[in-house]
């Protein structure tokens, strides 16, 4: 763990605040104390809102739940509602979940990593990447992407719309969708939308291979720069099959340490709770999740599309573990740690949900119309986990004698990574800002780090009007000595 | 080509950003024909939403120190934006439709109701209730007369956004 975390005496340096970090996603805050020499003595991450996801599902009851949770995140609505469902099959005593089934939740699953890893590296990383970390701050945007690379862009907003389209067709609605229910799905694919979305698919995988080439010619400009930048050792947690393959759905735990050992292998996710804990500091909402075999110190871990490149053995689609085999031989096989290296994993990713997603159309099964499990008992706890799109996701939740949801613990993939978020801006901050004069284009490497993550902070709130991200800098006293507004209309300096 | 296309965005289960939903509904159950899409925030994929629209209106919650009920054109705006956040501006999704689909885009418009609380599982508020009440008379007459020149003699906040 780094020593920025926190200093002795904070009133005796200059404290610079980027708040909130971003806008839909929920309140984030970086601080960072400098002193009379612009050198870098503490650096932090918070989350300055209390989310109360819990209150929010305690009392519904339990079949319900796998609806109200996508009401939790506009971002990724599916990853709970799947979280969510797995837990309740067991609660409702489902017996084995009939494979057209599981295979029409994996087809939602693939379609919901496969737009919003699109909209992550089109509409997030693309900006920083294509047009540069210092570029016009004003043009530093999707739009400005779309207006320097269209076809690019134009691949983007076509990607991002076939993965909806794969979650339409599977959960019955673009948004709110009921397709996953305890023990099953309740509707079927017609063989219309099946060849619907496969006229489409071999183009999607074109272009997501595309994206792939992208990133790696533009990483190979300059790798010493790519592979350093916010780089963080730490240990790495994803799911991944009885074979050791990854697998954003289902299977068990497992996590490396920073040099690729094994620590812990297909651990059941229903015992997290034994394998995790959590640690709370008094200055952020947020906790910090740690194995408990190695302590809050040296336990904490990444999770996200770097992680699970590198826990897994193998992708189980071609061209995606061609380029996954090519990353890792790149580093000799150690693991790469550098905040930028999620993209290159991101893409990676995002290629091999296109692949699956022909293999799941491809597959007889997808059509079928036995979509629910037979039921026995009921059960009164249970917990479900899946790979969200920024990493591993926990639900865990119990019920009283009523069906009503009366415990209910969320990790979310933002909150697994915290610590590893935290490290990476001291990274940071202790390499491309310290000692220096601070201009809006060294902030905005903070905020590079943290986007490589993708957090998703909160769910969406949405509305006119609010301002996402407000720089300042205050002297020793407190006093404001410059400040750098940014929003969905403008930015401003004063 | 449709006439009007209606977009709303917001989650209804967080308090007053249920109000653009709100108004979507409103407008579904008055005017079944027109088509109408729900989305918790607005992205990039939504302008294929709008290709085949000769007039889009874009519904959301409002905050800070935005009237009541607000009505104003909305123009492509290329320089703004922020790569700190999931979700775009209208005036974004016009800028992107000119690239994506290759032509100007629609004239297009936001209505705009201001809410009060955002907080997860909160109903929505008293006022942003009284304000969708409000609020309908005139949404109502602009979904029967999808028409920019006269939509432009409605609006209620001049935009500050040049003309394309």
């Amino acid at each position: 763990m780094s020593s920025l975390e926190t200093v002795a005496v904070p009133q005796k340096y200059r404290r610079i605040s980027i708040d909130p970090v971003t806008r839909v996603e929920g309140h984030g805050k970086v601080t960072i104390l400098l002193d009379d020499d612009n050198q870098v003595h503490q650096v932090r991450l918070h989350i300055v809102e209390f989310r109360g996801f819990e209150i929010f599902i305690e009392g519904r009851p339990y079949w319900e739940v796998p609806v109200t949770v996508q009401r939790l995140c506009g971002i990724c609505p599916v990853s709970h509602h799947l979280a969510a469902v797995k837990a309740m099959d067991i609660i409702a005593g489902a017996k084995a979940i009939p494979p057209t089934a599981e295979k029409l939740r994996r087809l939602m699953h693939y379609g919901q990593i496969l737009q919003s890893h699109a909209l992550h590296f089109f509409h997030l990383s693309s900006p920083d990447l294509l047009l540069g970390f210092d570029s016009d701050v004003t043009k530093r945007n999707i739009i400005g992407v779309v207006a320097e690379h269209p076809e690019l862009a134009r691949q983007g907003v076509l990607l991002r719309k076939f993965g909806q389209e794969v979650i339409r067709h599977t959960s019955g609605k673009r948004i709110h969708g009921t397709g996953a229910i305890p023990g099953g799905m309740n509707k079927a694919l017609t063989i219309s939308e099946r060849d619907e979305m496969r006229c489409e698919v071999d183009q999607v995988i074109a272009w997501a291979r595309k994206a792939v080439q992208l990133t790696k010619k533009l990483f190979a400009t300059n790798p010493e720069f790519y592979d350093r930048f916010g780089m963080v050792d730490s240990n790495m947690m994803s799911i991944v099959d009885d074979e050791g393959r990854l697998d954003l759905y289902h299977g068990g735990l497992r996590v490396k340490n920073a040099e690729g050992r094994i620590l812990l292998d297909h651990v059941d996710y229903a015992t997290y709770d034994q394998v995790i804990g959590e640690e709370v500091k008094p200055w952020t909402y947020m906790k910090f999740p740690y194995l408990c075999s190695l302590g809050p110190e040296k336990g904490w871990y990444k999770v996200g599309p770097l992680a699970r490149v590198q826990t897994a053995d193998r992708l189980s689609t071609p061209f995606a573990e061609e380029e996954r085999h090519e990353m890792m031989q790149a580093s000799n096989g150690r693991p790469v740690h550098g905040a930028l290296q999620y993209h290159v994993a991101r893409l990676i990713e995002l290629l091999h949900a296109a692949e699956v997603i022909r293999d799941l159309l491809d597959d007889p099964d997808i059509t079928g119309t036995d979509l629910l499990a037979d039921f026995g008992p009921r059960r009164r706890e249970a917990v479900g986990a899946i790979e969200a799109p920024r990493g591993t996701l926990f639900h865990h939740y119990r019920v009283d004698e009523e069906g009503l949801v009366d415990y209910c613990n969320l990790i979310v993939s933002t909150t697994n990574n915290n610590q590893a978020m935290n490290e990476a801006v001291r990274h940071v901050a202790r390499h491309h800002l310290s000692g220096r004069t601070i201009t809006e284009g060294l902030l905005n490497r903070i905020e590079v780090a943290i986007r490589a993550y993708d957090p998703c902070l909160s769910c969406a709130t949405h509305a006119l009007g609010q301002m996402p991200l407000e720089v300042e800098l205050r002297d020793p006293d407190g006093a404001l000595v410059h400040k750098v507004r940014k929003d969905s209309d403008a930015v401003s300096c004063g | 080509m449709t006439p009007l296309v209606v977009l709303a965005c917001g989650n209804p289960s967080r308090g007053d950003d249920a109000i653009g939903p709100a108004l979507l509904a409103r407008i579904a159950k008055a005017f079944p024909e027109l088509p109408t899409v729900e989305d918790f925030q607005f992205q990039v994929e939504h302008v294929l939403d709008m290709e085949e629209a000769a007039l889009v209106l874009f519904l959301d919650a409002g905050t800070g120190d935005l009237p009541p009920i607000s009505f104003t054109e909305v123009f492509p705006h290329k320089d703004t934006g922020s790569a700190s956040t999931h979700a775009m501006e209208p005036s974004g999704l016009l800028a992107v439709f000119e690239t994506v689909v290759g032509r100007a885009p629609p004239p297009a418009f936001v209505f705009c109701v201001r809410g009060e609380t955002f907080g997860l599982g909160e109903p929505m508020s008293e006022a942003a209730v009284a304000r969708l009440d409000e609020a309908w008379p005139l949404l109502g007459e602009l979904c029967e007369t999808p028409d920019a020149e006269i939509w432009r003699a409605r609006v209620t906040v001049p935009s500050s956004a040049p003309r394309a």
